[in-house]
This record gives structure tokens, sequence and C-alpha cells, in this order.
């Protein structure tokens, strides 16, 4: 087994023990915490797809800020110690167990297709142009050329959310 | 090489992230959940651009753009339901009405 693949499933089993470990604590701080630890994963995950920029902006975004703010509104509603689990029953294991397994199964099937061969870059192509121009130039191309309008129209979609997050948590409006 | 594990893991932490909502009562972890279906189909795109262009890339970026303003606005709405419920247990959170 190549190096390369030893590294994968090591960073992926942790991302996937961190993410049951996260959907099953108790405590919402902890399942916060392991999610963190997930998203690290998930972010080293990205460097070996070739995704640096993307990889970099996962730890900024996501561990940092998305993930700051659901600590914030843990510790802001005092929920840090719950005295009884909020986790379902054995009727409510069974049915998301059903649910999740026939979800998964369909996910696996799926994902052994092949992308189609005809649309297919070469293996390699997009390491290639890493090492011409670097990522944050590949990924800068298409988001201000092909995709420039839905880039602007994040902008207003993020000051909507900020004019919406102030108006909704205020008290008193 | 790596796009059918990608794949793999990408579809085992989505079942995860379901299962969790599935699961949990409290809101904020169901959120939480929510966050983690959303990394997963991360990085089904990001395994996918390796083989069909640097286009998959940018919509991850769209899609952390879209979860970061998602995250401000639920939040806001679980921190209103609790001054006005005093819980965040979906199961006592069933009236449309104030």
């Amino acid at each position: 087994m190549p190096a390369t693949l030893i590294m994968f499933w090591m960073f992926a089993g942790v991302a996937v023990v961190s993410a049951v470990l996260c959907i099953t604590r108790t405590s919402p701080v902890a399942s916060a915490l392991w999610l963190v630890v997930t998203l690290f994963q998930i972010a080293a995950l990205f460097v070996m797809l070739d995704a640096q920029f993307l990889a970099v902006l996962q730890v900024l975004v996501y561990a940092g800020a998305i993930m700051v703010l659901f600590l914030f509104v843990i510790m802001l509603l005092n929920l840090g110690r719950l005295s009884v689990s909020d986790i379902k029953g054995p009727v409510g294991l069974a049915v998301a167990a059903f649910l999740a397994g026939a979800l998964g199964l369909q996910l696996f099937i799926v994902a052994r297709t092949a992308p189609p061969a005809d649309v297919s870059l070469p293996p390699g192509a997009l390491a290639a142009v890493e090492r011409a121009e670097g990522m944050v130039a590949a990924v800068a191309r298409p988001l201000f050329g092909a995709y420039l309008v839905p880039f602007e129209i994040t902008s207003v979609l993020l000051l909507a959310a900020i004019v919406g997050a102030v108006v909704l948590a205020k008290r008193h409006i | 090489m790596l796009l059918g594990p990608s794949l793999f893991v990408s579809a085992v932490l989505f079942t995860l992230g379901v299962a969790g909502v599935l699961l949990r009562r409290n809101a904020i972890v169901i959120f939480m959940c929510v966050e983690l279906m959303l990394n997963a189909v991360n990085l089904t795109f990001i395994a996918l651009a390796q083989t069909l262009g640097v286009a998959g890339q940018v919509f991850v970026f769209f899609v952390m753009a879209v979860a970061a303003a998602e995250a401000a606005v639920g939040l806001a709405i679980i921190l209103a339901i609790y001054r006005h419920r005093r819980t965040v247990n979906v199961d006592n959170i069933n009236l449309l009405k104030g």
C-alpha cells in the first residue's frame, strides 16, 4: 500500500471515529470539540486531494469561526452540563439506524460508479496545475470569471444573514 | 487514485450526520450534525474536482459561505427560541405560534 494511501486512511479513520464520538457524546461541548477534530481531519484530506486553499479556508472558517459560534451559543445558553441525555431511546435508535443505514447503502452504491471517462481529466492534472501556478490562482480564475455573478450574490446573502441574525437574536426590536 | 476512498469516507461521514440528526433531541447538536453533512458533501466535491476540473473547488467555496450564513441565522433562531421557551429540546418545541 503506498504511503499516500496509508496517510489518507489515518486521517479518514480519525475523522470517522471523532464523528461517531460527536454524535454520541451527551454534553454539547464535547460534541462540538469532537466535531472540530473531524473538521481538522477533513482539512487534511483536502490537502491530500490537491485543495490546499480550501483546506486553509476549512480551518479558518469552519474550525475557527463557525465552531466558535457554536461553542459561544452553547455557553451563552449554559447547556454545558445537561442532567438528562438528549439521545433518543431504543425505538428512536432503531429508526435512526434503519434510515441512516438505508441511505448509507444507497450512497455506497452511487459512490462505486466511476465518473464518465470522456469528461475526466488525466490523472495528476490538478497536481500539475498546482505546481504551475498554485491552487489559489487556479481556484480564483473560475471564481472571478465564470462564477462571478454567484460570487457577488453570495455577498448579498452574507449581508442578509448578518442583518437577520442581529434582528433574531435581539431581545426587543 | 484517492477518488474511490474519498467517496467512501464522504458517504460514511454523511451517513453519520444523518444518524446524528435522527438520534439527537438537542437542537444545537442537530445543527452540528448538519454541518457534518455539509462537510461530507464538500469532501465529495473536492474528490471529484481531481478528475472533473477545478470548478468543484469553487462550489466548495460557495458551500462554505452558505454554511456560515446558515450557522449565524440558525443559532440566532435557537437563541430566540431558548429565550422564549427556556429549552432547546426539539420535542418540546412543537408550536408555530409563540
